[in-house]
This record gives structure tokens, C-alpha cells and sequence, in this order.
């Protein structure tokens, strides 16, 4: 189980991360959404692996699985909605401001000749 | 009045001046002078225990972890210092008050002043250095502020800067300095450190500390070689020059030497570099100051010149020299402030501040002639005035002084220094008032004596000059006092008085030959001009300009290239150093034996692995596809939360998959407007090239996930802390939920309002959207979609509208059950939305819109203040905020149930994730509503109460 969990999150990692050096914004946000993915399990798994044990306290039961990270990566959950809601939204507004959905900046080239 | 409240009071005074600006000049000025007379009177109230030589003290801790605390005190040396702030604050305000032009922002002059004025207070009664030194940024950067003040200045705006970044860098030094002498001592209030003499030089930090302290003191009090900035601040208003760079701020270098004199002081070091600093100083400026024609630049070197003098008599590290030093910085403020005040009159009525276009002004301007006569003289050294008395006592204090070289040479240069310093007092009166009256076409502006709220203030000042001139005995007590608290415990306070009359002595033979030599080199003056003119001098704005030039342009040799605006860059640059940074920790590190089992995998786990794997790498190839990217996505998100699910996270699972949905409605809307394909652009080399670093990530995040998950955490983890308290502690045995609502709801609360802030955001850029030059296009925009016949298909209105109770009593019983089950106000609120949003896509905006009876924002707000005052009515209790409370209750015919303030917190919850929701949703279906040609009015396309009347679906495109 170890081992399917971990390389899960290396591939999300590496394919959100190869997402994100895309050059269109879309990319870029479906990219950051498979790293936040990839980080909630992530933080999830640092409580370790169990299986069957839910953070419900339970008569006679007395294994249960960490809930700390639990409740981390709920908040972190709903947080990176709203995240992924703000992103987008700038998104838009660029691209319907300037009609391209680029990410890297143009000016670029003319400030190092200023500078 | 306590301590505390005197420092307070301007800073809450602070913000009145700007806020009642409409009420005129006069009140704001009046409301400014009100508060400085408060915070005056407050100080004149210690004044008996100061002069019992009593310590007052006040305050409270603050950050006692880090020894910052908000501990005041006062004694004679802070009392000294208050009155000078407060006191000439006061002349400063009502001068201001005359001084400022009618378009001037008067609100906006009188809050910078009172800050600036709070920071200074706070300064000279602070116990604490630490609190000390966040004064002593603030004067920093309100007297930016001020010396700014006339915007429109290209020298103010310049001067500004300069002052900021010379002090500022003192200030950072200084912070340092004290750092280490609180290192050394173990604390950080002066009380203590000043007991602490020897501890503090025998160490070998001793030498570091001193040089960085003085670093920051000769900064801020404009010493040699950081004189520089002193007269490029001229460029602020008068009334800023007379207050800051006369009176108070440039004396806060000097308070702290004074400050920190009984524990720094009487070392070889301290003698040689403080003493030999305000020597250079004091003649530099002298000289300097006699060749400038600028009235207000005269008087700037010359101000730093005095305070040379006062550096120079502290570095003496006698107690005879801090006496001297103590009564010249009374002095000094006196004349000066009125030199200034005057000067600044002259500015005013004439409009001009070139000495050499002025002259004859003691007939037109009588009572300023007199005023800036007195205080002139006063600085020159003639007897009767107080600036006498006090060069005597320097010049005697350097008699004994020894230095270097010959044993005549400090004595030398100091009647030197004086005969400069008289030679510009007599060209300031000579070349301004006296001499013959020019034509009244000659001068810019028709002069004449101001009205009596300009002149009054400094005549003030000037009978204070003739006061102490004539009778010194009057202030003899105080100044003792002041400089015993000075001394401390390190010296006694010298037995000697200040006397107009001490004999035929040397100091008065200096005295005499400072005064005679200044009347010859006037009269020598044109000649000397010349030469001066001829000399080449090193120009500080030039130079200080070419440092700041050379730093930009390192600093953007090293930044541009790799913050260019690429935001792929970055993310490159990012993930490259994460990876390296990793391996590097890797293969240095060590690991530990795996202390964990191997948990069983079956045929179902590996099947949804294939799922997500799949989906994630079909997602990274055919991402081109913007839709089925969409579908891939939501794959994953599936997968993950069947896997949170199978891993005992139920909490988690809800969580993820209602916020699944919500986000797929999102990129679908946004979807709405973006294209549909992403174009190939990047060369295969650069796809090679990313694939090979997501790659490396992708492997470094597996290797560690793997190697901690086989591992158990080294220390314990307080998640026993949790399970064992949750019912007992926290009354729920839902222990994701109660860490949520309860043991983190601290937290909590702040992660809803971060939730609120993002939704209110998007809200704010949809409006500028909305309201800006795009609004033109979403108007014309045509669908690049072909649009549905039917846009509010029958099937699904009747379907939500039949489902929408039902969601909503589940989301109703989630909530009801989080404390003790799976679910909670997150997840119950996500529900919710999800039950309103279907309305919206079913049946349309307008129709669902219309519907709903209360904002978004408000619904945000009511969340966050229905969590937070749960929070507060814990103080109600005398607990701390957000301590919760639960009991069970039994009502007949239910069965007993439990009563817990975490459920009304969970319901602010509830309510900010709705709001937030809801609010990001609706604000992209307004940016689409808009770009629609028109949405439908009804409730659904086809009514089946009026298809008689109309039988043809309406809309569509």
C-alpha cells in the first residue's frame, strides 16, 4: 500500500509540476490543482497508513488513525478551492484584458534593455 | 499622568488631525496643539518626582518570550528630553499652523507630526531597548514622511530618501549593537544594562556593540562622515526643520550616547572615536556653514556643527563634559528653533532664503530682526546670552582635553570651530538685517514683520535665550539633575556652576579670540568666497547618488536574469532548487530502520491506482484538450477521494469531493471564456527539458513519501493528545471535527476568513471586470460554443428543484452530526452550495437570483461574526477566547442530546463556506450573464401552466 501511495504522489508531483511550466494559464491551473493534490496527500500520509481505524471514537475500539492531519488538510482542502478560485479568476481577467492567456510576461524583453 | 498615556497620546492623536482636515486649518491645528498640550501637561505632572530624583516606571509585558516589553521610564535625562519634544512641539504646531500655505494638506502635516512626535517621546522614556529601537525606526520614517511632505518637490522627495536610507542604515547597525549588549547582560531594559558597567567592557563584543551603536547615533545626529544628509533635509517645510533637525530628532543620536553614556563611556575607544568625530564635525560644519548663502543651509551646517560640539563633550567621558553637553542641548534648542523659525518667516514674506539678495531687513521687519538677532548672538558666543555660558564650559572642558598631536591642538581647534561658528552668526545678522535697505523692487516679495502667530513662537524662545543668558542659576538645579541621570552610577555630578563671570581665565581668552577672529573673517569675507568657491570639494549628493547607482545595478545584475517576468522560469528555478536542495539533504542525511509494517494490498487498491496514474499522465499529454482535461481531472480528484475513504479519512473524503464538484463548476464557467485548445508552442527540447525536472520532483516526492511512511515519527506526535481528550475535553467523538471547531479553532477562524477574503476578491475583480474597458467586449462577445436549444432543459429543472429539499436536509444533517460523525460545517456547507448552485445551472441566473433573499457578502460576514462572537462570549466567562463549552440537555420525547458552543462556531463555518462559495460561483455566472445576448426571465423555458399561450420554447440562440 506504501508503495502505491508514495508513487501517487510522485506522479501527481511530477505531472502537476509539468503542468505548471506550460505556458497557457489553463495548464498552469490544472497543474497547480494536481500539486495541491499531490501536497494534501502528501500532508495526509505523514500521519502514516491505516486502514479500517476512521478518527471516530468508538466503545472497545482502541487503534484509531492519526487525526491531526486530518483536520490540516481539510481546511487545506477548502482553502485551496478558494485558491484555485482567485487564480482563475486573474486568469480571466488577463485574458480578457489582453486577449492572450500567456503566462510569462512581455515586458520582459524591454526592461533588460532598460536596464 | 501615566507614562504610558503620554507616549500614547499623540499616536492616537495621530489620527485625528487628518480625519477632521474639513473642519478647517483652525481646528485641525487647534486638535493637534490640544493633544500636545494633554500630553505636555501629563509630563509636567512628574515633574515633582523628577525632581526628587525618583524613577518613575510604567507598563506592561508584551513579548516577554523575546524580552520586549513595554516597560517606560522616567528620569531627569527623559524628562529633559520630553519637555524640549513636547514643548517645542507645542511652538511648532502653533508656527505650523500660520506657516502652511492654504492648498497645503494641513490634516495630512499635523499626523505625520504627531507621529513623529509619539515616536520621540517614546524614545527618551523607554526602558526597554528593543522597544527603544522600534521608536527609533518610526522617527525614521515619520520624518521621512515629513521631510517629503511638499510632494511636489523633486529635492524634498530626494532629501527624503537620502535621510531615510542614512538613518535607516544607522538604525539596522544600532539594532545589532543592542542585540549584543542585551546578549551580554541577559536583558534588554535599560534599568538593568545601565548597572552594568564593567560586565560590559570587560567582554570582547564590547568594541562590535559600541561601533554599531554609534554607527546608528552618528547617523541619526548627522555626525562626521554622515553629516551629509542633514542640509538635503532642509528641503522639508520650516516648521519640519526647526522641530526635526534642530530641537528633536537629530538630538535622539545624542540621547542615546547620553542614554548609554554611564556603561559605554570612559574607554580608550569611546574617547578617541566619539571625541574625534565631534571635533571634525563641529569645525566642518562651522566652515562649511559660513559659505553658504541659503539662510536655511547655513543654519543646517551649523546645526551640525553644535551637535559636533554636544558629541564631542560626551566623548570627553568626564563628568564635567556631559554638564557642558547637557546644558549646550537646552541651549542650542532654544536659539536654533527660534534661528530657524525666523528664518523661515524671512522665506515667507520675502520669498526668498539667498542671503544675498536680502539685507536691510531691520528696518522692515523689526521685531523678526530682533528675535534672530538675540538667538544669532546667543550662538555666537556673547555674554549675557545663554549660548555663552555653555561654549565657555566647552572650552574649558577642551582645555584638558588631549587628544593628539601637540598639547595645544584640541584647545586650538575648538577656538577654531568657535571662530567659524561666530563668523556665521555675524554674516547671518550682517548680510540679512543690517547694512543698507535695498529698493523695495529689489526684493522678491515686499517684506514686513508676519502676524503675531509666526513671531510669537520663537520670541518665546528668544526671552528663554535672554533668561538663562542673565540668570543661569534659574536652570543650574535642573541641568544637574538631568545629568545626574546621565552619570548614573558611573560618575559624580560635578560640583561646578554655571556662571557668567569666572575670572580672567583661558576659556575667556578663547572666548574673546573666537569672537574678535569671527568679526575679522567676516569682514574678510568676499575674498574668502572666492577662494571657497575656487576649492574643490567633494559633493556628498554625488557621491551618496553613485553608491545607490552602483548598488542598483548589482543588485539588478543579479535579480534580472533570474526574475524576469517568466513566470516558467521562476517555477524552474523553483523546482530545481527544491530538488537539489533534497538530494543534497538525502545523501548527506541518515536514515533510520524501517519500524513499520508493510501494509496488504488487494486487486481493488491497485485498480484505482491505475485509475489516478492514468489520469494524471493522460492529463499531462492531452492537456491540449482543454474539456477533456476538465474530465481527466476530475478523475483524479475521484481517485483521491476514494482513497482518503479506503485510508480511514472519511472527513476527508466528503471534503474532497464536494469541493471536487464545486471546482469542476468553476473551470467549467471560467471555460466559458478561455479557449478550448492550448496551442503546442514549446519546442521539443524545452518539453524534454521540463519533463526531466518534473520528473527528478516527481521521483524525489515518491522516495520521501516512501521512506517516512515505512518509518514511524521520531518524537511522539501529539496526536494522542486529541484522541484522548476529544469527548472529555471537547464533547465530540467526531475527533477530526472537534480539532477543527475546538483544539485548532483558532485556526479555523482564520481559515474561514482567508475563505471570505478570496471570495470577496474574485467579487472585486469581477466588478472591475465588469466596469472597466473589458466590459465592451463581454457585451459583444459571441459564444464560440454552439449553445444548447434548450438553455434550462425540462428534466433537470424539475429534477433539482425536486432534489433541492432533499441536499438540503442532508447538508442539514451533516452539520447537525460533524461533532460526533463525519461531517461538519465544512462539508455541510459545500453541500449546500452545491444544492443552490444546481438551481442556477438548472434553471438560470436571473430566476435563481431572484430568489435568493440575502447577499453572499453578507452571508460571509454573518459567518465570521457568528465564529467569532462564540469566540468573545467565552470572555463573558473569564476564559480565553474561543474556550468551549457543552452539555446534554433531555427534552421529552427526544432522547438526551448535547449542546455545544462548538456547534454555534461550526455554524459560522458553515455559513463563511456557503457565503465564499457561492459568492466565486455567482460572480463568474455574472461576467457570463453579461456576454449572453440575453438570458431568460422565466423559471424554465417551457412552463406547463402557460403552454397554451406560448408554444414555442423561449431563448436559444
Amino acid at each position: 500500500m506504501e508503495v502505491l501511495v508514495a508513487s501517487a504522489v510522485g506522479i501527481l508531483t511530477a505531472t502537476g509540476l509539468y503542468l505548471v511550466l506550460r505556458l497557457r494559464t489553463f495548464p498552469v491551473i490544472l497543474g497547480m490543482s494536481l500539486l495541491t493534490y499531490a501536497v494534501n496527500v502528501f500532508l495526509f500520509a505523514s500521519g502514516r497508513l491505516t486502514i479500517g481505524a476512521p478518527p471516530i471514537l468508538t466503545d472497545g475500539v482502541t487503534t484509531y488513525t492519526d487525526p491531526l492531519p486530518q483536520a490540516l488538510v481539510l481546511t487545506a482542502i477548502v482553502i485551496s478551492f478558494g485558491m484555485t478560485a482567485v487564480v482563475v479568476m486573474i486568469a480571466l481577467g488577463a485574458y480578457l484584458g489582453t486577449n492572450d492567456d500567456l503566462v510569462d510576461d512581455p515586458i520582459d524583453a524591454e526592461e533588460e534593455d532598460a536596464g | 499622568m501615566s507614562l504610558f498615556l503620554i507616549v500614547a497620546l499623540p499616536f492616537f492623536g495621530a489620527l485625528l488631525p487628518g480625519v477632521m482636515n474639513s473642519a478647517g486649518r483652525q481646528a485641525v491645528g487647534g486638535v493637534t496643539f490640544t493633544v500636545t498640550l494633554a500630553a505636555f501637561v501629563g509630563l509636567m505632572t512628574n515633574l515633582p518626582a523628577v525632581l526628587n530624583g525618583d524613577l518613575v516606571q510604567s507598563g506592561f509585558n508584551w513579548f516577554p518570550q523575546l524580552g520586549l516589553n513595554v516597560t517606560l521610564m522616567l528620569d531627569g535625562l527623559g524628562f529633559f528630553f520630553a519637555t524640549l519634544i513636547l514643548g517645542i512641539g507645542l511652538l511648532i504646531i502653533a508656527y505650523a499652523r500660520f506657516y502652511l500655505a492654504r492648498d497645503d494638506n494641513m490634516g495630512e502635516f499635523f499626523t505625520y507630526l504627531l507621529l513623529f512626535q509619539g515616536a520621540m517621546v517614546g524614545i527618551v522614556l523607554s526602558d526597554n531597548v528593543l522597544l527603544l529601537l522600534i521608536f527609533w525606526e518610526l522617527t525614521s520614517l515619520s520624518s521621512f514622511l515629513l521631510i517629503g511632505y511638499w510632494k511636489h518637490l523633486e529635492a524634498g522627495r530626494q532629501g527624503a530618501r537620502m535621510a531615510l536610507t542614512v538613518t535607516g542604515m544607522g538604525g539596522l547597525a544600532m539594532i545589532g549593537g543592542m542585540l549584543i549588549i542585551g546578549q551580554i547582560v541577559g536583558s534588554y531594559d535599560l534599568s538593568v544594562i545601565l548597572q552594568n558597567r564593567d560586565l560590559i567592557q570587560a567582554d570582547p563584543l564590547y568594541v562590535p556593540a559600541l561601533i554599531l551603536i554609534l554607527l546608528g547615533a552618528f547617523t541619526k545626529s548627522a555626525q562626521f562622515p554622515f553629516h551629509f544628509w542633514l542640509p538635503h533635509a532642509m528641503a522639508a517645510p520650516t516648521p519640519v526643520s526647526a522641530y526635526l533637525h534642530s530641537a528633536t530628532m537629530v538630538k535622539a543620536g545624542i540621547f542615546l550616547m547620553a542614554r548609554m553614556w554611564p556603561v559605554l563611556s570612559g574607554t580608550p575607544e569611546w574617547f578617541y572615536i566619539v571625541t574625534t568625530a565631534g571635533l571634525i564635525t563641529m569645525i566642518l560644519g562651522a566652515v562649511i556653514a559660513l559659505f553658504k548663502h541659503d539662510l536655511k543651509a547655513l543654519l543646517a551646517f551649523s546645526t551640525v556643527s553644535h551637535l559636533g560640539l554636544i558629541t564631542m563633550l560626551l566623548g570627553t567621558g568626564t563628568a564635567f563634559g556631559a554638564f557642558a553637553a547637557m546644558f549646550h542641548i537646552l541651549n542650542h534648542a532654544t536659539f536654533k528653533a527660534a534661528l530657524f523659525m525666523s528664518a523661515g518667516i524671512i522665506d515667507h514674506e520675502t520669498n526668498t532664503r539667498d542671503i544675498r539678495l536680502l539685507g536691510g531687513l531691520r528696518h522692515l521687519m523689526p521685531i523678526t530682526f530682533i528675535i534672530a538677532t538675540i538667538a544669532a548672538l546667543s550662538m555666537a558666543g556673547i555674554p549675557f546670552l545663554n549660548g555663552f555660558l555653555s561654549k565657555e564650559m566647552m572650552l574649558e572642558e577642551m582645555e584638558h582635553t588631549y587628544l593628539f598631536g601637540p598639547e595645544w591642538l584640541v584647545p586650538a581647534l575648538a577656538t577654531f570651530g568657535s571662530l567659524f561658528s561666530a563668523a556665521y552668526c555675524f554674516r547671518l545678522i550682517g548680510h540679512t538685517f543690517l547694512g543698507p535697505k535695498r529698493d523695495a523692487e529689489s526684493y522678491p516679495a515686499k517684506p514686513h514683520d508676519p502676524g503675531a502667530g509666526l513671531w510669537l513662537p520663537p520670541a518665546i524662545l528668544a526671552t528663554l535665550v535672554v533668561v538663562i543668558g542673565v540668570a543661569p542659576f534659574l536652570v543650574e538645579n535642573f541641568v544637574k539633575i538631568v545629568t545626574a541621570a546621565v552619570l548614573g552610577s558611573a560618575a559624580e555630578v560635578p560640583d561646578a556652576h554655571i556662571k557668567i563671570w569666572h575670572g580672567f581665565v583661558t576659556p575667556l581668552y578663547m572666548s574673546i579670540a573666537a569672537v574678535v577672529g569671527g568679526l575679522i573673517v567676516l569682514s574678510m569675507f568676499k575674498p574668502l568666497s572666492r577662494l571657497w568657491e575656487a576649492t574643490p570639494r567633494p559633493e556628498a549628493k554625488t557621491i551618496f547618488d553613485d553608491i545607490i547607482a552602483a548598488f542598483v545595478m548589482y543588485a539588478r545584475a543579479l535579480i534580472l536574469p533570474l526574475h524576469n517576468g517568466a513566470f516558467t522560469r521562476y517555477g524552474l528555478i523553483m523546482a530545481t532548487t527544491v530538488v537539489a536542495a533534497g538530494y543534497h539533504a538525502w545523501a548527506t542525511g541518515l536514515i533510520g530502520p524501517m519500524t513499520r509494517e508493510v501494509q496488504p494490498v488487494g486487486w481493488a487498491e491497485v485498480g484505482g491506482w491505475i485509475m489516478l496514474v492514468a489520469a494524471s499522465l493522460g492529463l499531462a499529454s492531452l492537456h491540449h484538450n482543454r474539456l477533456l482535461a476538465l474530465i481527466l481531472i476530475g478523475i483524479v480528484g475521484l481517485m483521491v477521494s476514494v482513497a482518503f475513504v479506503y485510508l480511514s479519512a472519511p472527513d476527508l473524503a466528503m471534503t474532497q469531493i464536494t469541493v471536487e464538484v464545486v471546482t469542476i463548476i468553476l473551470l467549467l464557467l471560467a471555460l466559458n471564456f478561455l479557449p478550448n485548445h492550448t496551442p503546442i508552442e514549446s519546442s521539443i527540447w524545452r518539453r524534454t527539458r521540463d519533463v526531466v525536472v518534473a520528473g527528478a520532483a516527481g521521483l524525489a516526492t515518491m522516495a520521501l513519501s516512501y521512506h517516512y511512511l515505512l518509518r514511524d515519527a521520531i518524537a511522539t506526535p501529539i496526536s494522542e493528545f486529541h484522541l484522548a481528550n476529544s469527548y472529555k475535553g471537547g464533547g465530540g467523538t467526531n475527533v477530526v471535527n472537534v480539532i477543527l471547531v475546538d483544539f485548532r479553532g483558532f485556526d479555523t477562524f482564520g481559515e474561514i476568513i482567508v475563505l471570505g477574503i478570496a471570495a470577496l476578491l474574485i467579487y472585486a475583480l469581477t466588478e472591475t471586470l465588469l466596469n472597466g474597458p473589458v466590459r465592451a467586449r463581454l457585451l459583444n462577445r459571441v459564444p464560440d460554443k454552439q449553445l444548447s436549444g434548450t438553455q434550462h432543459p425540462m428534466m433537470m429543472v424539475v429534477l433539482t428543484r425536486v432534489i433541492m429539499p432533499v441536499v438540503l436536509m442532508v447538508g442539514f444533517y451533516i452539520f447537525l452530526r460533524g461533532h460526533n460523525e463525519p461531517g461538519g460545517g465544512f462539508i455541510a456547507g459545500l453541500i449546500v452550495s452545491i444544492a443552490v448552485v444546481m438551481q442556477y445551472m438548472a434553471s438560470g441566473f436571473n430566476w435563481a437570483s431572484d430568489r435568493i433573499r440575502f447577499p453572499y457578502h453578507g452571508v460571509i460576514g454573518t459567518g465570521v461574526l457568528v465564529a467569532g462572537l462564540t469566540g468573545i462570549g467565552s470572555w463573558f466567562f473569564a476564559k480565553p477566547f474561543l474556550t468551549s463549552d457543552f452539555t446534554y440537555v433531555r427534552i421529552p420525547p427526544f432522547e438526551k442530546f448535547e449542546l455545544a458552543t462548538a456547534a454555534l462556531f461550526d455554524l459560522g463555518v458553515f455559513l463563511a463556506v456557503v457565503g465564499a462559495v457561492m459568492l466565486s460561483l455567482e460572480s463568474f455566472s455574472r461576467l457570463a450573464r453579461r456576454a449572453h445576448v440575453k438570458d431568460s426571465d422565466n423559471p424554465m423555458d417551457v412552463d406547463p401552466s402557460l403552454l397554451d399561450e406560448a408554444n414555442s420554447p423561449k431563448g436559444g440562440v
